[in-house]
């Protein structure tokens, strides 16, 4: 409900309190696509009756990052001003520039803000900044830039001290729980493609001269279908949490060292490969820990701290590795149902 | 956390370098800080250029151009798929890009 006055700068007065169903849509906006199209509407927000020296913070229109913010700000008076990131959280836009120079400065005079506060700054979130040069920004509007805290809930500290961020706050982390919060999503796209390779696997372990035999894709396949869902495990839930850990930096690396730890247990602790034949062995070996090695190599997207020259390096390095394995891994599997099948 | 070593584009002249500490400001790495008093002037210089994921926030608000970084996606699949399409990359990976929230980077 956005308040209009003839001839007065428009805002819409918001509370810090979430409702249900800002909490509830903060947990589908983890999960899936949910996220995408989680919008408020830019502008002006009023948050606990500011007035012309309260001072303003911008956000994105992602209603996570917006709520975020607001929610931190809880006893604050202040001004929020919303800018049209098409949906998209404050890091991630800026990259892409949508929370950038251009549509700050044209924020700041549709929603008429020198109007609105007789002061002249207004924070962003330090994590804005890849998309916003301050310095432009001062030139055209008049209004000064103070990068925030990276972290909302820095913001009363940061407040207190006087708008002052120490270099804690200005230092992006990747903690556990950040890591542990991501691993639904990664499962998820992952597992997506699951039903796809349990299909692959079942018609491969069943397939022979005269066509697919039923039985025989049932018993061949189901440690497929377990070894599949080990590698999963390893690449997209046990090597992002334990990233840290794993002592080497290429993120193929290590997918490949978790997806091969599970694959020994899977093969040899819980005896999968007891009566499998050596060739088919020698896939699981090839395919299982390339494919955990893939899945974290794609997990680069969602960490905090891997540079793009990095993520290209270590594709051109690790590209004829996944395609060797492959090759061989279906080399391998050719082999096993020649020898099934009698014609070796 | 650091990733691949001696990998970044990130160059830093320090000559060009006034004092203001804005990329002290903006780095969520920490990759720059004030020399403090010095026969330079207190300049800005390098920590450890290893931390640096090559965001921009640095360069873009540079205003005396005293930093250059190339700065880009760096997420496996954008890059994949860029390599492919023969585009640049880009974080539209196949409905699943970028809304993210402030737990990981920017695919989530």
């Amino acid at each position: 409900m956005a308040i209009s006055l003839v001839g007065a700068p428009r805002f819409t007065p918001v509370s810090s309190e979430w409702s249900d169903r800002d909490r509830w849509g903060a947990v589908r906006a983890r999960v899936g696509n949910f996220r995408m199209g989680y919008r408020v509407e830019p502008g002006l927000y009023a948050l606990g009756n500011p007035d012309m020296d309260s001072p303003v913070f911008a956000s994105a229109n992602y209603k996570l990052s917006f709520d975020t913010l607001r929610r931190a700000l809880k006893d604050a008076a202040c001004w929020i001003l919303v800018l049209d990131t098409k949906a998209i959280n404050v890091w991630c836009a800026a990259g892409r520039g949508t929370f950038g120079t251009e549509e700050l400065v044209e924020r700041i005079q549709k929603s008429r803000l020198d109007e609105v506060v007789r002061h002249r700054a207004i924070v962003l979130p330090q994590l804005g900044a890849p998309g916003v040069q301050a310095h432009v920004v001062e030139k055209q509007t008049g209004f000064h830039i103070r990068f925030g805290p990276v972290d909302a809930k820095d913001i009363p500290a940061y407040i207190a001290a006087g708008f002052k961020a120490t270099p804690a706050m200005r230092r992006v982390r990747f903690s556990l729980r950040d890591r542990l919060i991501l691993a639904p999503m990664e499962l998820g796209q992952s597992l997506m493609r699951y039903p796809a390779f349990v299909l692959a696997a079942f018609l491969l372990a069943g397939v022979g001269p005269r066509g697919v035999i039923f039985g025989e894709a049932w018993t061949g396949g189901w440690p497929l279908f377990i070894l599949g869902l080990g590698s999963v495990l390893a690449g997209s839930f046990l090597a992002p949490v334990m990233l840290p850990f794993i002592p080497v930096r290429a993120f193929t690396a290590k997918g490949w060292i978790l997806g091969a730890a599970v694959n020994a247990v899977l093969l040899h602790g819980a005896r999968l490969a007891a009566g499998m034949d050596p060739f088919l062995l020698a896939a699981c070996w090839l395919f299982f820990p390339a494919a955990s090695a893939y899945m974290m190599l794609n997990f680069t997207g969602s960490t905090t701290f891997t540079s793009p020259s990095g993520v290209r390096k270590e594709i051109r390095i690790s590209l004829p590795f996944f395609i060797a394995s492959l090759a061989l891994a279906a080399a391998a599997l050719v082999l096993w149902k020649l020898k099934q099948w009698s014609l070796l | 956390m650091r990733y691949l070593a001696n990998t970044v584009t990130l160059a830093y002249d320090p000559l060009k370098c006034t004092g203001c500490s804005r990329c002290v400001e903006v780095c969520p790495h920490g990759v720059f800080e004030m020399s403090g008093p010095s026969p330079e002037g207190n300049r800005a210089r390098l920590t450890d250029r290893d931390l640096c994921m090559e965001c921009g926030a640095c360069e873009a608000n540079c205003r005396f151009g005293a930093i250059r970084v190339r700065s880009g996606v760096g997420c496996a699949s954008a890059i994949i798929i860029g390599a492919l399409r023969g585009t640049e990359p880009t974080c539209d990976c196949g409905g699943s890009g970028g809304a993210g929230s402030r737990a990981g980077g920017c695919c989530n």
